[in-house]
């Protein structure tokens, strides 16, 4: 059953890519994207990675939609249909996207427990964790403590990208804004 | 039914639509658009590596002996916030461009840069 | 959407919930799904949905941008500092039985939770803020 469903919401996902792809009017296409995220995050939810779900759902249908519309009241909501056929593009990505599936035949099947992502470090964590931490979301416990230096540069390139836009969009106060 | 590698191929189709946005789209902001249908690819290719047939969520509770690997959902969970705050920075240079040039499209903006030097 | 009465019925109903279950997320992220980053999103999410339903001075009034910008470098400094603590009382970098050297699962906890807090004051500050700086703009042409 989670098969199916994962099966069909990816064909969702590629039918709507496509159209956002090929849509002109791009106050849709930003609204396509929050329900291309949303899609993402229900297979994100099947395949067990409910705290990713949690963040894709707030993340995606929420804040970048926002932000999306934000730029294109500022700018343009039609984008300037290109005359060229873009065969060359096509090419490329043709090149590349058969080279890459090529790479995935030597992938493990889906789901395989005996795959090399599996025989790594997980297994630790998902053995000792409890004890070691006393708390029981394995992902908290891995984002926060084991992987805490990786989570600290995560955390300051936000910071970073945070300040980039406060210095291109200027200052978000004013001094009439105090008053 | 299995899925066998339908996944990773499906993640494949996707990430060569958001790069064909972003090769051949002029309009910045569709440019942007496709980079993050691309970054859904990549999410989902690594979510799908980490599931483990019969697991579940990586929550401990009573009972449970399989659970799907954490490691890959740390690393997206991240990558998810993070994506969003370069796209945002990215958002705010395609405004700063749309106001020095009056235009967000590529190939315009080149043409400008042509006829000033 | 100032004029339009039922958005602000609806969102004087919606955000007093939606800041609670930020909050919740925040402080929950140990035992279930959540976390400071979903945190942060979500409380963000709600400052978005009062600016866009009150308009962006009301927003102003109440999340001011000066305290913000202020949070922005808090919540690393919060982070940063819990491994610094830790570098100093004689353990490695963010090894947080420092905390507590007597129990370590204790020490990691109370780590954990400043980190997480850290990470949710920097992400609800910095998305608020980018979205500010995006509102508060005029369209030049």
């Amino acid at each position: 059953m989670t098969e199916i469903a994962d099966i069909v919401l990816l064909i969702l996902m590629i039918v709507l890519a496509v159209a956002i792809s090929r849509m002109h009017n791009l106050f849709m296409a930003a609204m396509m994207m929050g329900i291309f995220s949303f899609l993402s995050a229900i297979i994100f939810t099947l395949l067990d990675a409910v705290d990713v779900a949690f963040t894709e759902a707030a993340v995606g249908a929420g804040v970048s939609t926002v932000l999306l519309l934000g730029t294109l009241s500022l700018t343009t909501r039609e984008e300037k249909v290109a005359p060229k056929n873009n065969a060359l593009a096509l090419l490329v990505v043709l090149i590349t996207g058969s080279a890459l599936i090529y790479g995935t035949l030597d992938m493990p099947m889906f789901g395989d427990p005996n795959a090399p992502v599996h025989q790594h470090v997980a297994d630790r964590y998902i053995e000792k964790s409890g004890e070691e931490m006393g708390i029981p979301n394995i992902v908290t416990s891995v984002l926060a403590s084991y992987r805490g230096y990786d989570t600290l540069g995560e955390v300051t390139v936000i910071f970073t990208a945070g300040v980039g836009v406060i210095l291109l969009l200027g200052y978000i106060w004013r001094k009439e804004d105090e008053q | 039914m299995t899925v066998g590698l339908l996944n990773d191929w499906a993640c494949m189709v996707l990430m060569m639509i958001g790069l064909y946005t972003v090769i051949a789209r002029p309009n910045l902001v569709k440019k942007l658009i496709g980079l993050s249908i691309f970054q859904v690819s990549v999410f989902l290719l690594y979510i799908s590596m980490g599931k483990v047939s019969g697991g579940t969520a990586p929550i401990l509770s009573e009972g449970i002996e399989v659970y799907s690997n954490p490691l890959p959902h740390v690393l997206i969970l991240t990558a998810i916030v993070v994506g969003i705050a370069t796209l945002s920075l990215g958002l705010a240079l395609v405004v700063r461009i749309g106001e020095a040039y009056d235009t967000i499209e590529e190939d315009e903006i080149i043409e400008r840069d042509l006829v000033n030097d | 959407m100032k004029h339009q009465s039922i958005p602000r019925v609806v969102g004087k109903w919606l955000i007093p919930p939606i800041l609670l279950f930020a909050l919740y997320v925040q402080f929950h992220g140990d035992f279930g799904p959540g976390g400071g980053f979903q945190a942060g999103v979500i409380f963000a999410a709600a400052v978005v949905l009062y600016a866009l339903i009150f308009g962006l001075q009301a927003a102003k009034q109440i999340v001011k941008p000066r305290i913000i910008e202020t949070l922005v470098a808090l919540g690393v400094l919060l982070y940063a500092g819990t491994g610094l603590i830790s570098l100093f009382l004689g353990y490695n970098f963010l090894d947080y039985t420092a905390l507590d050297p007597d129990s370590a699962p204790h020490g990691q906890h109370l780590g954990i939770f400043l980190v997480e807090l850290g990470v949710g004051i920097t992400v609800a500050a910095v998305m608020i803020a980018i979205f500010f700086a995006f509102a508060g703009r005029r369209r030049l042409r």
